[in-house]
């Protein structure tokens, strides 16, 4: 057993990297992940990702948002201190929902961005998980486990005759500075 | 990138079911409104709601050519291949804008629309009818320059809507980029006209029928409504033409958009209507609570009804991702929301313009409805029947066949 840990193919074509999706599940050969600088129409698809639960996770955020506002206003205005404000009763449902609206906004918007940082291990301060820097730039990587895949030269044959640039053996996972 | 062969001069032919109910819809609306004029207590109401329609059915128009501009503005590219049938609302403006012109033109006449800043005397101090306020606002409400501008506004949104569809057409003659980027100038400044004029034409055509109220809110808040409603029938002759087997090339994604510019127009609608509602609850100014006061105790089951077709309704089916991309829902919908702006229009105008006692719901409403829905589907459709279906030169034609989300 070698201790190389992650097998990277780097192209310098959306189209050749797509090609080289194809070669390696034809071979039954599973992709960990693929690493692209600009988003790629289709790719999800391609490689079996699950549809994302954002939208869920944004639903409950913005309704926690709204149960919050509507709590503070009511608690504060309705039942602690009245206030005469116009002669409308204190529970007044139209005077609430602008607060109810924009706390909605910003627990969805905290929410996200939490999400996003937790998911990308992108909080601040920390070094951020790049396996190729060129990721990032001009290349689109794909990705295969060392481990679970013994035939390295097959994979690096495969990925080279669809068109990489560049076969990489990284010992560590992660190129980052931690 | 898939391969396709679409037929790319397809043509709409326009025969059969759809010729003989548009006629059949016509001839009811013009039998319902011949029953209005027979009784002449029924005049004014017959009137607020040929006002109706007819503001309903320019707002459309006029929004299909608005709808054109953004996309060329935005050089947007998913819509190149739908273009043809805003493209054929916008070509249905000028008749539209004569039948409000004319309308409008014999109610000020009749003293029937309008009358409560355009009667005898009220803007005469000696007069026993003498109003103040109408008196300073006459400046503005004066039968003449309310003319004036509703035939300059209407005039420049017709010859945009003209130029913008004779741009495209000579685009299908020639190809190139030429017409591309005419378009694309005209668009520009079609939009800084209309972005200022439509406030206008909104308190113009239906704030002034209650004059002595007013809101700034009111402008965007008809604007809102003019152009989710042009969208929503948009969707509805995209979603039937693909039924009948045209257009196969709208795959869900150019759904998608459309029902995410529906969606988004919705809540777009209801934040204005709120922020008007609000304010003025709010502030609690007798001025100004007069307008919710009529339609709260006059037309509270409109008043709620409107919130549910308009608001509840999009938000609660349009949400999911899976529903925009199913033609059932949103042709569902986009129907349920072009009836909610009927609702939306008939308490703007009915509380101001016809009096307590006559008004209702009833064979005017549906009748003149009916007869408006198939003026405008018989003059689109023909419109749309005169060129092929797709702008085969658009230079963003390619993005727009291939459009996935």
């Amino acid at each position: 057993m070698s201790n190389i840990k992650y097998i990277l193919g780097s192209f310098g074509d959306p189209d050749e990297m797509m090609h080289g999706i194809e070669k390696l599940q034809e071979n039954n050969i599973k992709i960990h992940d693929v690493y692209t600088p600009m988003p790629i129409h289709g790719i999800e698809a391609k490689l079996g990702i699950k549809r994302s639960r954002l939208d869920i996770l944004a639903f409950f955020c913005g309704i926690t948002g709204t149960v919050s506002a509507f709590a503070l206003i009511y608690l504060t205005s309705v039942v602690d201190w009245r206030n005469n404000i116009g002669g409308k009763p204190s529970f007044a449902l139209p005077d609430f929902i602008p607060i109810m609206f924009e706390l909605t906004i910003l627990f969805t918007a905290f929410g996200l961005v939490g999400s996003y940082y937790a998911s990308t291990h992108l909080f601040p301060g920390r070094a951020p998980r790049v396996m190729d820097l060129r990721a990032t730039d001009d290349r689109f990587i794909i990705a295969v486990d060392a481990q679970e895949n013994a035939e390295h030269s097959k994979i690096d044959g495969l990925l080279k005759e669809a068109g990489a640039i560049e076969v990489k053996h990284n010992e560590r996972k992660y190129i980052s500075y931690e | 990138m898939g391969t396709h062969n679409y037929n790319l001069t397809e043509q709409f032919e326009f025969t059969g079911k759809a010729k003989t109910l548009s006629i059949v819809a016509i001839v009811i609306g013009i039998a319902s409104i011949a029953y209005g004029f027979t009784d002449h207590g029924l005049h004014e109401r017959t009137f607020a709601n040929l006002l109706l329609m007819a503001y309903y059915f320019a707002c459309v128009c006029m929004s299909g050519a608005f709808f054109l501009a953004v996309q060329f503005v935005a050089q947007a590219g998913w819509s190149a291949s739908i273009l043809r049938v805003p493209q054929a609302m916008a070509k249905t403006l000028p008749l539209a804008v004569v039948l409000l012109i004319v309308i409008m033109g014999a109610g000020l006449y009749t003293h029937n629309l309008y009358h409560h800043w355009h009667a005898e005397g009220l803007t005469d101090p000696n007069s026993p009818h003498y109003d103040k306020l109408i008196d300073g606002k006459s400046a503005f409400l004066n039968v003449p320059f309310f003319m004036g501008r509703q035939v300059i506004f209407l005039g420049i949104y017709c010859f945009f809507a003209l130029l913008l569809s004779k741009l495209s057409n000579n685009e299908d003659l020639e190809g190139g980029l030429n017409s591309y980027t005419k378009s694309f100038k005209y668009s520009c400044i079609f939009l800084v006209i209309y972005g200022f004029t439509t406030p206008i034409f909104a308190f113009d055509t239906v704030m002034s029928l209650e004059a002595h109220w007013f809101s700034t809110m009111f402008g965007w808040y008809n604007f809102a409504a003019m152009w989710v409603s042009s969208l929503a029938t948009m969707a509805i002759i995209i979603i039937l033409l693909r039924k009948a087997g045209y257009m196969q090339w709208v795959n869900n994604s150019h759904l998608h958009n459309l029902g995410q510019f529906i969606f988004g127009f919705s809540i777009f609608w209801t934040y204005v209507w709120f922020c008007q509602f609000m304010l003025i609850y709010y502030a609690n100014m007798p001025e100004e609570t007069v307008y919710f006061y009529k339609r709260f105790e006059f037309y509270k089951f409109w008043f709620f009804l409107n919130l549910v077709l308009n608001f509840l309704t999009p938000v609660l089916l349009l949400m999911d991702r899976d529903n925009k991309r199913q033609e059932n829902i949103l042709l569902g919908v986009s129907i349920v929301v072009l009836c909610g702006h009927w609702v939306d229009y008939y308490q703007m105008i009915m509380p101001g313009s016809v009096e307590e006692g006559t008004n209702g719901f009833g064979i005017i409403e549906i009748g003149t409805a009916i007869g408006f829905v198939g003026l405008f589907t018989f003059s689109v459709l023909n419109a749309l029947s005169k060129k092929p279906l797709i702008a085969k030169n658009h230079p963003l034609l390619q993005e727009s066949l291939n459009h996935h989300l």
